[in-house]
């Protein structure tokens, strides 16, 4: 560890600003790039999945109807 | 047709869709005149906005006069291929027993003429209304020779690669730009080194192998590119 | 090999294959970023000439290599997808895109914060921050031509001519803007290479540069998945897949 209190961590000797913003302007697009295919993907794994569901209950309703 | 049109050869096929479309281009002059009247209309914006002083524009020259070149030739290449692509001839091409490559090379060497090489012939008025030293105007001339060689077959590229766009145009820039920095970088110093006196044919000895190169390369690149739009 | 190739070039196999990759690679790259980050940030020391302002090193120099590799990894896909017309390959293309791009940005981004304690400004006309401008330029002319095509396997083979242009073109690109710094290059900011790095310093940047490439390659693969899923969304081997889970 080579700074010595919070403080000193956060102002980097005056530098801190520039440090943590770059940290920081860095983090939100690696966290948007990860979690937007992320969102992608689940949403068309749902979407698959309530077709395939949608399908099957359709061949089931339309057995059920004319069993009635 | 003339008779001979079975054993047409390369050469051939190549020199008649050159001379088909260089005939196309002395027929409508306006497309010849539009290059050079941007690059007249846009010279004379620069002293509007950086101020008539001589010594500065001198100065700024060599980058203004590059600049404009690169302009104006992404002006034109975006109706490179157009009506070829609208009217069904590169559907033609495209099934004619000769590589595309070659063909398109016929097509952009007649536009060349008409775009890039009238434009290095015509620099020297430029040249002269931005005040560059005569020192510079011959390296000038040669560069843009040698230089919009390659922003004609890059253009062409990019050209192929939009044709079947609509609205392709902004694209067009943002594909080709970034592709033309080289051609920029060594044009403006080959004429600014020529006008303080320095050793400009290293430069300029640059350029002519960029566009050897680009020439080699460059039509296969526009052949897959014409095949890849026919497909859309 | 060829087995290998073939199978890459199996969207079933592919899908079951990346999907058991990336549940431990996210997680790994999680935690190479987090130590590389709080190695660079609390232990390495401080630069003796820069101070601590050195310290973004450590997210500039990794997101610039990556984002440049990135670019021979979508040319080399491209070749696969013009010569092979292999469906993968075109899906790769389009999954490293936009990863490119974001990391140039971020390499743009970080590179001018750093600038401004280290020469005063945020931009200055570097040799290497113009080539990355350049080189951004290049990932957004893939992303913007692959969205113009309606056709996506004509839009990948577009993006492939394009991509093999630019890199021949590259070389080209970085060399001559090297000659235009050197040749205009202000005294004030003469700034000599870090060649003689220290290896306290080092083995964090190697670290980092390493969570980066797994950034990379996680971002790709869960882009290429959302893509297969989409495509493949009438496929019966994605659809048993599905009501497997």
């Amino acid at each position: 560890m080579y700074f010595e209190s919070l403080a000193a961590l956060w102002d980097m000797d005056g530098h801190g600003i520039y440090v943590w913003l770059a940290y920081l302007l860095t983090l939100c697009p690696i966290i948007v790039m990860v979690w937007l295919p992320i969102k992608r993907f689940r949403q068309h794994w749902r979407w698959i999945e309530a077709e395939s569901r949608r399908s099957g209950i359709d061949v089931g309703g339309a057995a059920g109807e004319s069993a009635r | 047709m003339p008779a001979s049109e079975s054993n047409l050869t390369l050469h051939g096929a190549f020199a008649r869709q050159f001379s088909r479309h260089a005939r196309a281009i002395i027929r409508s002059p306006a497309e010849v005149a539009n290059p050079l009247l941007f690059f007249f209309m846009v010279i004379t914006l620069f002293p509007l906005g950086l101020g008539p002083d001589p010594q500065r524009l001198a100065e700024m020259a060599p980058g203004i006069l590059w600049v404009v070149a690169l302009l104006s030739s992404l002006m034109v290449s975006g109706k490179l291929f157009a009506s070829d692509y609208e009217d069904g001839s590169l559907e033609q091409l495209a099934i004619a027993p000769f590589p595309l490559a070659v063909l398109a090379l016929g097509e952009v060497s007649a536009y060349w003429l008409a775009t890039g090489f009238l434009l290095a012939l015509a620099s020297p008025i430029f040249a002269l209304m931005l005040g560059l030293p005569a020192t510079g105007i011959f390296t000038l001339m040669v560069s843009l020779l040698l230089g919009t060689t390659c922003l004609t077959l890059i253009g062409a590229v990019g050209s192929a690669l939009t044709v079947s766009i609509r609205r392709g145009g902004m694209l067009l820039s943002l594909l080709i730009i970034p592709l033309n920095v080289p051609v920029l970088i060594f044009g403006t110093t080959a004429v600014s080194e020529a006008v303080m006196g320095g050793n400009a044919t290293s430069w300029l000895a640059l350029m002519g192998a960029l566009a050897l190169g680009s020439l080699a390369v460059m039509p296969v690149a526009i052949g897959a590119a014409l095949r890849v739009s026919l497909d859309q | 090999m060829w087995t290998i190739i073939h199978k890459m070039g199996s969207p079933p196999w592919f899908f079951r294959f990346s999907g058991g990759l990336v549940k431990w690679l996210l997680p790994l790259t999680v935690c190479l970023l987090l130590v590389g980050a709080v190695w660079g940030l609390l232990i390495a020391p401080p630069d003796f000439r820069q101070g601590n302002s050195y310290r973004i090193i450590y997210i500039h120099v990794p997101s610039a290599v990556v984002a440049l590799a990135g670019y021979y990894v979508m040319a080399f896909a491209g070749a696969v997808s013009l010569v092979w017309r292999i469906k993968m390959a075109d899906v790769t293309m389009r999954a490293v895109a936009p990863v490119g791009a974001a990391l140039t940005a971020i390499a743009l981004v970080t590179g001018a914060i750093w600038g401004k304690p280290t020469w005063g400004t945020w931009w200055v006309w570097d040799a290497r921050i113009t080539s990355m401008l350049i080189l951004l330029f290049l990932y957004l002319g893939v992303v913007a031509l692959f969205e113009a095509y309606e056709n996506k396997s004509a839009a990948a083979r577009a993006c492939a001519v394009l991509t093999l242009v630019g890199t021949v073109n590259i070389p080209i690109i970085y060399k001559s803007v090297d000659w235009w710094y050197s040749l205009h290059q202000p005294a004030s900011i003469k700034f000599t290479g870090e060649s003689a790095i220290d290896p306290s310093m080092l083995y964090p940047l190697l670290l980092m540069i390493g969570a980066f490439y797994c950034l990379f390659a996680v971002t790709v693969l869960l882009n290429m998945r959302a893509e297969l899923a989409w495509n493949h969304r009438d496929a019966s081997w994605l659809k048993q897949l599905v009501q497997g889970t």
